[in-house]
């Protein structure tokens, strides 16, 4: 027994991107038996990928970082010719996030999409996805994170236009394929140069190699706005919302990973690939050295104090149920940026100066960043599928008809609440505990970003608590009077994911050692990617 | 990298792209916005073949090759992968586009907006 | 649409098997010669559209159920994602070559050089050629056929 695991524990890498893809293409010739074989199938599956998924953080967390070579047992390093997997700390936690989302969202589609037609096809594109965001979060290898990245935007680009007969979404698939193709293409246009320059497409050699010349400031400022436009953050955010409330429910969930996935694009490429880069000192003034990561940072900030204001003003404004919750996703990805910015700005002294603390709270800050990315991904999941239990039930979205819903559905309400005080920061929930470490951390930085911070949280819980009140409280409308509460399957997903969140919040010490640890020191510790895979150069 | 004796190819290279940027920002109609797409794809696809051209080389197939430096078979595989996906990403947004004017009778981009409130 | 007149209707089916072979053709050699699944799908699929486009989206719709395209697109994906799991079952690594030098098909090792080509060469690489180039035939196809009877079906309603 403990054989056959560890066999399956060595070629976890490559199955956990193989199984979602045999499985995509083998659901439409299981969905022309039978329909209920073909869901049974298809949660399968995704339990499947989770169960590998374990077994690798499980790895990847107690023995360092795993490396896969595709097609050959002993490749060579001199130079390297494979593809290479390559699973350190990050990325074992980006795979735990793209797990749990689908195997949520495909419990909760058994019974969202039991009346749609193509659901065939409807399965096929999210098992797609899945092994979409797998492959890119996982690989080691510059062009093979551009196809996973083309794989993802095209399948959840279809998911979103899935209700054909709806002006809303086909025009918000049409915006979001357009935005996220330029996007992909200008990545592509990155990975050119970096071919063109050192002969090589694998991240470690790359990362090896790597000087901070003029192609090189190129490459960084296309990388860079090209992954955050597909990361939504501002001013580049205006497709998340039209995109997230266009599709339906469980698809937005997945889609959620999709951004997160971007995001780690950003960080891989800033942290790993010109991590040796940091250090370099371009002008001095006195005492007071410009690095690169000194005016990488700054900017990240200022995006994120940007983001943070755009989402909560627009949040306030809207009226529209899944609109609303599409903007409070835009300010949270605002949050883990600015502290993710902060991290990258404080932490990386060159020597000679004197402020050691301040690299203190930048390990603090980017731990902060991290724990926030998972516990975004739960609390904005956790919200579309009540909004989408609240448009099964009601086929309403517009916050002016709905009223009174808290008589008639009330594990609904239950879930909203639990979601409510999760994304806006109140105890005991995860996301309190996430954001109390940003905003400790943030306000040594300067206490003008921690200010806005907070300011910004009140009031993604004003905009929250009016939906609150004025969905599931007060009178009843009298046009939908006569709703019920949701099947019992998309009551089990929203479970699920309300009981991680509950678990987060009340044992953050545990999550934070064993799961958000390992993955902010192999973010930090770019050498030791490097030395991975070309041996201890 | 290698600089190659003539620079032409790399200046229709951002020619095409800033071609492209042009008809997707400024053109109001939805299939001049997808053609402008095309043409910055045909853009990132020269410059990655232009990476693998040595001066007076021969194409790098061994059957029946007349012998002599052949250039790097490399871009040429994420060539074709990149083009593969400019098909695909081609034939969904033409289907979008079919789908719009189904809805809205009109292809104006200024004219198509969703429930925004 | 409807179709075309008798003349096109004639050399179309006449032009057809050729384009066929030659595609299949490029399919076949993609390991010696330019070419390859993707490539030669394509060229298949583009004979397959020069019939649609002869014979108009109504009669081919009635002879091509969009259902059996779909089956098809899907058992080229599945022997793609199969070859290389019996690779992993086979030879302990994912996507691996193992039938190169082994006692099975496609196990000539070439001499280095310039050869003239020899077909029964390169492993898994022809098996995985021919279910690309099924997947991009049923594929492009399905897309042509699709959208040509969308059109049919919105420019007969008017409204």
């Amino acid at each position: 027994m403990n054989d056959i695991l560890s066999i399956l524990v060595n070629h976890s890498p490559a199955l956990i991107v193989a199984v979602p893809l045999f499985g995509a293409f083998l659901t439409p010739l299981v969905g022309m038996i039978n329909d209920k074989l073909r869901n049974v199938f298809v949660i399968f599956i995704t339990l499947l990928t989770g169960f590998f998924a374990v077994i690798l953080v499980n790895e990847v967390f107690t023995n360092g970082i795993k490396t896969y070579c595709f097609g050959a047992e002993n490749p060579s390093v001199n130079p390297v010719v494979r593809i290479f997997f390559e699973v350190d700390g990050m990325s074992a936690f980006m795979a735990l996030i793209a797990v749990i989302l689908p195997i949520v969202a495909v419990i909760y589609s058994w019974g969202f999409a039991k009346e749609e037609t193509g659901q065939s096809k409807y399965y096929t594109l999210i098992l797609l996805m899945t092994a979409g965001i797998l492959g890119m979060v996982l690989t080691g290898d510059m062009f093979n994170f551009f196809v996973f990245l083309e794989i993802t935007s095209i399948s959840s680009a279809a998911l979103v236009a899935f209700w054909t007969n709806k002006k809303n979404s086909v025009q918000a698939a049409f915006k979001y394929i357009v935005i996220s193709s330029i996007g992909a293409l200008m990545v592509l246009f990155a990975i050119a140069i970096f071919y063109g320059q050192y002969n090589a497409l694998n991240m470690a050699v790359i990362a090896n190699s790597i000087g901070f010349g003029f192609l090189d400031k190129i490459a960084l400022v296309v990388l860079i706005a090209a992954l955050t436009m597909k990361a939504a953050i501002a001013p580049m955010h205006m497709w998340l919302p039209d995109a997230y409330s266009g599709a339906p429910s469980p698809v937005t969930v997945v889609i959620v990973g999709t951004t997160l996935a971007s995001l780690y694009g950003v960080f891989r490429v800033v942290f790993t690939i010109y991590g040796k880069q940091f250090l370099t000192i371009l002008r001095s003034f006195g005492d007071f050295a410009v690095t690169p990561s000194l005016i990488i940072g700054v900017f990240i900030v200022v995006l994120a104090v940007l983001t943070m204001i755009i989402g909560v003003f627009m949040a306030l404004k809207s009226n529209n149920f899944k609109r609303m919750i599409g903007y409070a996703a835009v300010a949270e990805i605002g949050y883990m940026i600015l502290a993710v910015g902060s991290a990258i700005s404080t932490y990386f002294i060159p020597t000679g100066t004197t402020t050691v603390t301040m690299a203190e709270h930048g390990k603090m800050a980017l731990t902060g960043g991290i724990f926030h990315m998972i516990n975004d991904a739960l609390d904005i999941g956790l919200l579309f599928l009540v909004a989408g239990a609240v448009y099964y039930a009601t086929k309403e979205t517009s916050l002016n008809k709905l009223g009174g819903l808290s008589r008639k559905m009330k594990y609904t309400t239950v879930f909203f609440l639990i979601g409510l005080f999760a994304v806006s920061g109140l105890p005991p929930m995860n996301g309190f505990a996430s954001k109390l470490i940003i905003y400790q951390s943030t306000y040594q930085v300067n206490p003008v970003l921690a200010i806005v911070a907070i300011l910004c949280s009140i009031m993604l819980l004003a905009v929250f608590v009016k939906v609150f009140h004025s969905a599931f409280l007060g009178p009843e409308i009298s046009s939908i009077k006569n709703v019920k509460e949701v099947p019992r399957s998309m009551l089990i997903a929203m479970g699920i994911l309300a009981a991680l969140i509950i678990f987060f919040g009340l044992f953050p010490e545990f999550v934070i050692t064993n799961i958000v640890e390992p993955a902010k020191n192999a973010l930090l510790n770019s050498s030791e990617y490097i030395s991975a895979i070309l041996g201890g150069v | 990298m290698i600089p190659l004796a003539n620079p032409v190819p790399y200046i229709a290279v951002i020619g095409l792209v800033l071609v492209g940027l042009f008809a997707v920002v400024f053109k109001r109609n939805l299939i001049k916005i997808v053609i402008g797409i095309t043409i910055i794809e045909s853009g990132v696809n020269l410059f990655l073949i232009t990476l693998g051209y040595r001066e007076n080389s021969i194409a790098p197939i061994y059957t029946s090759s007349p012998g002599g430096l052949m250039s790097l078979p490399v871009p040429q595989a994420l060539t074709l992968t990149s083009i593969v996906i400019g098909v695909a990403v081609l034939a969904l947004m033409i289907s979008f586009i079919v789908h719009i004017y189904r809805h809205y009778n009109t292809l104006d981009a200024s004219k198509i907006r969703g429930d925004e409130e | 649409m409807s179709g075309m007149s008798k003349i096109v209707k004639t050399i179309a089916s006449l032009a057809f098997p050729f384009v066929m072979i030659y595609g299949l053709y490029i399919i076949a050699h993609g390991h010696l010669t330019p070419g390859g699944g993707f490539q030669g799908g394509a060229i298949v699929a583009s004979g397959a559209a020069m019939i649609l486009v002869a014979y108009g989206s109504v009669w081919t719709m009635g002879k091509v159920k969009e259902k059996h395209l779909s089956t098809l697109e899907s058992t080229g994906a599945i022997v793609f994602i199969g070859t290389a799991i019996l690779g992993l079952l086979f030879a302990g690594v994912f996507f691996n070559n193992f039938l190169f030098d082994s006692n099975l098909i496609f196990n000539i090792v070439p001499t280095g050089g310039s050869t003239v080509g020899i077909l029964n060469s390169a492993g898994t690489l022809p098996i995985m050629n021919f279910a690309v180039g099924l997947k991009v035939v049923a594929g492009l196809f399905a897309i042509v056929l699709v959208m040509a009877y969308a059109t049919t079906k919105m420019g007969g309603n008017e409204k």
